[in-house]
């Protein structure tokens, strides 16, 4: 059984009389322990698919299967405790809590599974200390770096061990350096056994997945495993895919 | 989460934003602040009026010649004497919700110590008298039956009266005074006694055996009382009771037709004390609910601040959601916010309150009385307001679709 699965997704927007299909019909299946990597040009739907696999959004129509349960038929309540438990979400813009310590960014998914306190801050130092901040612990999100704070996300996205981790472009607004960095760490995740699905579109970020899948126009243009390491090419331009464009 | 730390992250909210949180409590310290003041006030004009009622005597009633005028009762001068002694013994002896009764012959008389002279009202009644006004001595000893019997030259003196004729290190008891240029030997010193209601000192004030008077000082008939009767219900709740029985006996004694009024008048000091009570209540309440309206508005500066806030904090509530925030933990959070907010400046509210009444009655001299209910029920109005005014925002935050709240703007 895959540790996911979506079938005919699609995400329709309606803004008064234009309608913007931002998913026409995307299915996609992830097995456990992958490292996927989503590319795409700005506008091919990358981000609604990730908003959809987080549960932070609801497909217009479409299955999707979470760890075996369908994500359509739980409620606000089990859509929360699936997002608490089972997946990590990092953003490009690292949405950390302001004037409030790297270790407590970190607790506040655990202040939600309702662990308890010393437990939050031993967990939360641990994850802290696989992301490298294992001195940074006090500090505020102002009084840290682009590279610093995105580690700071990371952490929070995986210290309730949630297998799989989802990142909407994390290095999107960092320098090649941390970039680097912040990669490495997506891949000592991944050989830990996490499964990462993450969206980019520098080719040398997407190098490190061992599978690349290429959207456009809210379509799957391919999926195609991937060699980490090896250069990454825009696929040929199938004509019998790219229904529409030129 | 639990509840514990829904406060801890509440307080931290609130704290992370202090000059804010504190204008926005604002509202809430000053209506808290507000209902606290009026009402002490108000309570302690009630209590006021309650004390010089209670020192007239709580169950007593007067009873005079002659009918009911506009503008208070008669039995002054030139009206028609119609209560006789025979009718105070039948007071005395045939009404059981009647425990005492006296006579009470006034008139305004001119006393001389060796030292001074004062004039003051001269009253002639009998020992029952100090009883159903429930007026003690202090020094000395009231008159007795003997004295009314024998018309003894015997008299007891109020506080304002014998400070007024006796220097500060003399005792009057023993020593003689003049009434009207008759001489009078002082036998006791009566008890503190306070304003009437209608500001007259009671203490400006000297007794003499009712036998004595009409011999001595005013010549009195020998059938009617020149003056009131004195009577103690058994009871302040039986005064009506009372002042029924009374009314029926007399109209009986004097022979009156069915349809005839009343040639003699009662007043009930019970009821008129719960009349003024009433009328201070009244003028509490209007203070308290102008607080409490003060109290709303504080109420909706909540509100108002906390919308700003969910706004303000989409994006916080967008994450929180995405990491795993129920609605209810959201709802929870704002609705903790509110309540907090609106404690705290219900305690400061409570603070600001007592010292406003303080200042207020040092300052004009108002009485004022704090009730433990009333700071209690500010507290709960306050929390209440909090719950009921930070509802609506709290809701409108736990409502957030997750990633509409990340993107906002
Ligand atoms: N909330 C929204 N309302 C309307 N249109 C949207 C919304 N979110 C995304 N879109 C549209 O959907 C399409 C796909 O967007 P997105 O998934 O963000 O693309 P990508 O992340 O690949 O750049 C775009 O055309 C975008 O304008
Ligand atoms: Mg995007």
């Amino acid at each position: 059984m895959p540790l996911l699965e979506v079938v005919d997704l699609h995400k329709i927007y309606t803004m008064g009389d234009t309608e913007v299909r931002a998913l026409d019909g995307v299915s996609l299946s992830v097995e456990s322990g992958e490292f996927i990597a989503v590319m795409g040009s700005s506008g091919s739907g990358k981000s609604t698919l990730m908003n959809l696999l987080g549960c932070l959004d609801r497909p217009t129509s479409g299955h999707y299967v979470l760890r075996g349960e369908r994500v359509s038929d739980l409620n606000r309540d089990e859509l929360a405790n699936a997002r608490n438990r089972l997946i990590g979400f990092v953003f490009q813009g690292f949405h950390l809590l302001a004037r409030t310590s790297a270790l407590e960014n970190v607790e506040l998914p655990l202040l939600y599974a309702g662990v308890s306190g010393k437990e939050r801050h031993r967990r939360s130092r641990k994850a802290l200390e696989l992301v490298g901040l294992g001195d940074r612990m006090d500090h505020h999100p102002n009084q840290m770096s682009g590279g610093q704070q995105q580690r700071v996300a990371i952490a929070r996205a995986i210290v309730t061990e949630p297998g799989l981790l989802l990142a909407d472009e994390p290095t999107g607004n960092l320098d090649t350096r941390n970039s680097h960095e912040i990669m490495g760490i997506f891949q000592k995740l991944s050989d830990t056994g996490m499964t990462i699905v993450l969206v980019t579109h520098e080719s040398d970020v997407a190098a490190w997945a061992r599978r690349i899948v290429w959207m456009r126009d809210g379509h799957v243009l391919s999926d195609e495993p991937h060699e980490p390491g090896s250069p990454v090419h825009p696929p040929p331009i199938d004509p019998g895919l790219s229904l529409g464009v030129p | 989460m639990n509840l514990f730390e829904t406060i801890r992250v509440a307080l931290r909210a609130i704290l992370r934003n202090k000059t804010r949180s504190f204008l926005t409590t604002l509202g809430v310290v000053i209506g808290v602040a507000a209902v606290i003041a009026m009402v002490a006030i108000g309570e302690g004009a009630k209590a006021e009026v309650e004390k010089s009622f209670a020192s007239m005597g709580s169950n007593l009633l007067v009873i005079m010649s002659g009918a009911h005028r506009a503008g208070g009762a008669s039995g002054g001068s030139g009206s028609q004497l119609t209560l006789t002694w025979e009718d105070l013994e039948a007071i005395r002896t045939e009404v059981p919700s009647v425990r005492l009764a006296a006579a009470g012959l006034r008139g305004n008389a001119q006393i001389v110590s060796d030292e001074q002279n004062w004039s003051s009202q001269v009253t002639g009644t009998s020992p029952e008298f100090f009883d159903i006004r429930n007026w003690p001595t202090t020094d000395g000893a009231l008159f007795t039956a003997v004295d009314v019997e024998a018309a003894s030259k015997v008299v007891v003196l109020g506080q304002t009266v014998a400070a007024r004729l006796f220097s500060v290190g003399s005792d009057p008891v023993g020593q003689m005074v003049r009434i009207d240029n008759v001489p009078f030997q002082v036998v006791g010193v009566l008890a503190k006694k306070g304003q009437s209601p209608m500001g007259q000192d009671y203490d400006d004030a000297a007794f003499v055996p009712e036998s004595t008077f009409q011999r001595r000082i005013r010549g009195g008939l020998q059938k009617f009382i020149a003056g009131q009767v004195h009577v103690a219900a058994t009871s302040q709740a039986g005064t009506t009771k009372a002042e029924a029985e009374l009314r029926a006996l007399l109209r009986d004694r004097h022979r009156l037709a069915p349809t005839a009024e009343d040639d003699f008048s009662i007043r009930n000091l019970a009821e008129l004390a719960s009349a003024r009570e009433e009328s201070t209540r009244t003028l509490t309440t209007l203070l308290a609910s102008i607080a409490f309206v003060s109290l709303l508005v504080g109420g909706i500066g909540i509100m108002n601040i906390m919308l700003v806030s969910v706004t303000e904090r989409t994006r916080e509530i967008g994450l929180r959601m995405a990491v795993g925030a129920r609605p209810r933990d959201i709802l929870a959070q704002f609705l903790v916010e509110a309540f907090t907010l609106s404690l705290g400046g219900g305690a400061i509210g409570i603070v600001l309150g007592l010292w406003a009444a303080e200042w207020l009655s040092a300052k004009f001299q108002w009485p004022m009385q704090v009730s433990p209910d009333i700071v209690l029920l500010a507290v709960g109005f306050s929390a209440a307001v909090g719950v009921v005014f930070g509802l609506y925002p709290a809701r409108k935050a736990s409502k957030l679709d997750p990633i509409d709240a990340l993107r906002y703007e």
